[in-house]
């Protein structure tokens, strides 16, 4: 827009307020406008039904009595208080009765209704409500309009060519008039006091809340993750705003400090593994020069990066996992068979290393769920469960068993190993979390992780509890919302 | 074999053009979609090794319009998209394997070995013969020698997947692929204790050994 705007006008307190303004500003205006043309026709109305009724009893008068019974009706009738105008008047226009001294010239010229309100001067103002003080020299001051009222009147000829006029003030209709005027003065008062209020509350209030948003979110974007959006606590628009905005931040700061974790833990991790990787190699080229010795230590340097790859697969695989966005679709898939099969993949070798591995299992348990997921979380479990319970006991035994909880299911693997001690658990679900007594085994330590972040991804959860002795991993499906 | 590697990581590519000249086959490389495209289309190629990010035209496009236009080589998608649906998008584009990088090279040779059989006639013989061991994939029966051998469903389906690929190398994921249908990498030797319970069913009381351990890459069955 090329027309300059005041800097006021900017924020939309001054906008709405004016906009208000002008708004009730034209209805009023036309609402008063209305409101008092409506009363002066209807005054208007009145006064002219009253002046012809006049008319009427006082030509009803003149028939009866003649001229001295019409004199006599205006003469009582002109000393009433508030009365109305009368006149009497000899054919020339000379005043010959009633309660008007004087009236301006050719009012008595024509008959009927007068064209337009009229000035005249009243006799002794006897109503005491417009009682003007008389002074001398009346008819000089006939020009100013102090004492002169506006009147509107009937002009009625009589048969001996007498006239006779009734009339009424003015002054009524003048009064509605100011009424009119002050009403519409306080109306815009009011408007105008209407207007700064909204001003004060849209721009104090709403407005400044809004910027209070734009401030923190400001914060927020200059790297304070941890900033939160104010909220009142008045649960209105602004406050769920605030609110769901606020989630949204909770939930890019447990993104971000997912991120900030797993880079942590990358750098850590897998700098280790590198380390030797590079060292392997170094010790190769500065060894012996056969061929054997190269050929080991390039085999070694191989198994060593399919670990790294393997290990940085998991770690991916966990954070889109936890991230709660995964291309990966869920459908129908049966948990009976996925432990059929997990057991059937694993039984020989844990039979190789001495452990009987049994599932217990009933009829089909349907769940949404990806089967390629929960079948390698399974895997994880129950590989770990081999792992650890081959050796710990005289006989050592994984039980995989499934049994329906509620409407969902639960998965559990326990083994008769040695189990993790209670202030360990929590722990071992964590990422690249080895505990000391497994140190010595193989893995990259992210098995467990995986299959908790599988388990959360799906909806359920994944708890670790005491076998007696042993381990006892609990998949827990939920029955619904899978 | 004549290979076709669209790929645009030139380093990559060149490696892979070297290592399957190594192991025999004649590979061509085609840095872009659109490139690989035409060699793929006019060429008469074993099999193609696709990259799924390519320069110009993804890959997944390039094996479409290939698909459009009724061209049926056998197609190894390699993605370093590993999700369980990445490799479902790329198996309906019409991919007819998927691999994971970073892959061992060793997997994916023997991948496009297998892809180039696959093309053959393996999948409508009803009866799987090398050497003396015979399998009847109607009667669900596995013979040495003329003496039945009673193997449980999962080891039939192992010497099954074996015996239509004899003479080529099975990687152990791609033995969990198609037999156990679970695309994970398995941890432990769970896959060889498979391979090796089948193989005393089948060579135990038996002269020569016709399932064949190789070093670094996987199994080969293959007689005499």
């Amino acid at each position: 827009m090329a027309i300059a705007m005041p800097a006021i006008m900017k924020t939309t307190a001054a906008r709405l307020s004016a906009l208000f303004l002008i708004l009730f500003a034209l209805c009023a205006g036309v609402l008063v406008f209305y409101m008092s043309s409506l009363s002066v026709r209807m005054l208007t109305t009145q006064t002219q039904e009253t002046i012809a009724e006049e008319i009427q009893v006082l030509g009803r008068a003149y028939v009866r009595g003649g001229l001295p019974l019409l004199v006599r009706f205006v003469e009582t009738r002109s000393r009433q208080p508030g009365a109305n105008l009368y006149l009497i008047a000899d054919p020339n226009g000379r005043i010959l009765s009633g309660n008007v001294e004087s009236l301006e010239p050719g009012v008595l010229e024509n008959e009927g209704w007068t064209q337009r309100p009229f000035a005249y001067r009243r006799y002794g103002e006897i109503d005491g409500v417009r009682a003007v003080p008389r002074e001398e020299g009346l008819d000089e001051a006939a020009g100013s309009t102090r004492d002169l009222h506006q009147a509107v009147a009937l002009v009625l000829r009589l048969p001996n060519q007498m006239i006779l006029l009734v009339g009424r003030d003015l002054g009524e209709p003048e009064q509605l008039r100011v009424i009119v005027r002050r009403a519409l003065t306080v109306a815009f008062g009011m408007m105008g006091v209407g207007a700064l209020l909204i001003w004060f509350f849209v721009g104090r209030s709403a407005l400044k809340r809004i910027d209070s948003v734009s401030e923190a979110s400001r914060r927020i974007m200059g790297g304070d993750l941890s900033g939160r959006l104010p909220v009142t606590g008045s649960g209105d628009e602004f406050d769920r705003l605030s609110e769901n905005l606020n989630v949204m931040l909770a939930r890019i700061a447990r993104l971000n400090d997912g991120l900030k974790q797993v880079s942590d833990n990358i750098a850590h991790d897998l700098k280790t593994p590198l380390t030797r990787l590079r060292n392997r190699a170094e010790a190769a080229l500065g060894g012996s020069k056969d061929g054997k010795a190269y050929r080991d230590a390039l085999e070694a340097t191989i198994a060593e990066s399919d670990q790294l790859i393997r290990t940085f697969n998991a770690i991916l695989m966990i954070s889109r996992l936890e991230a709660g966005y995964s291309a990966e679709q869920t459908g129908p898939v049966d948990l009976t068979a996925i432990v059929a099969d997990v057991v059937e993949l694993y039984e020989p070798a844990a039979e190789e290393m001495g452990v009987a591995l049994r599932a217990q299992t009933g009829g089909p348990a349907i769940v949404g769920a990806n089967r390629e997921l929960i079948g390698q979380a399974l895997s994880n479990i129950v590989d770990n469960a081999i792992k650890y319970s081959a050796g710990a006991s005289d006989a050592p035994s994984v039980v995989v068993s499934l049994k329906r909880d509620g409407q969902g299911f639960v998965l559990g693997v326990s083994d008769n190993g040695p189990g993790i001690p209670l202030e360990d658990r929590d722990r071992a679900t964590e990422r690249f979390v080895r505990l000391e007594q497994s140190r010595s085994q193989p893995g990259s330590g992210l098995g467990l992780s995986l299959a908790k972040a599988v388990m959360a991804f799906h909806g359920g959860s994944l708890d670790l509890a005491d076998a007696n002795p042993g381990l006892s991993v609990e998949m827990k499906f939920p029955g619904e919302g899978l | 074999m004549k290979i076709l590697v669209i790929e645009d990581d030139r380093e990559a590519a060149d490696y892979l053009k070297k290592a399957l000249a190594e192991a025999g086959h004649n590979a061509h490389v085609a840095g872009d979609g659109d490139m690989g495209f035409e060699l793929a289309t006019d060429g008469d190629y074993d099999v193609l090794v696709v990259d799924r990010m390519l320069p110009k035209r993804d890959g997944l496009s390039v094996i479409a319009g290939l698909r459009a236009k009724d061209i049926t080589t056998p197609v190894l998608i390699l993605s370093a998209l590993g999700e369980v649906d990445d490799r479902v998008t790329g198996l309906r584009a019409g991919g007819d394997d998927y691999l994971t990088k970073p892959y061992a090279f060793t997997e994916l040779l023997a991948r496009v070995e297998v892809l180039k059989r696959r093309s053959g006639s393996a999948d409508v013989e009803t009866v799987y013969r090398a050497g003396d061991l015979e399998l009847d994939r109607l009667s669900h029966t596995v013979k040495r020698a003329g003496r039945e051998i009673l193997l449980q469903p999962r080891e039939f389906r192992l010497l099954e997947y074996l015996m239509r690929h004899a003479g080529q190398v099975v990687t152990r994921t791609m033995l969990l692929e198609n037999v156990w249908d679970y695309h994970f990498d398995p941890q432990t030797n769970v896959i060889d204790v498979h391979v090796s319970r089948l193989r005393s069913k089948i060579e135990k009381g038996f002269d020569a050994p016709v399932l064949h351990t190789i070093r670094g890459a996987g199994y080969m069955l293959k007689a005499g």
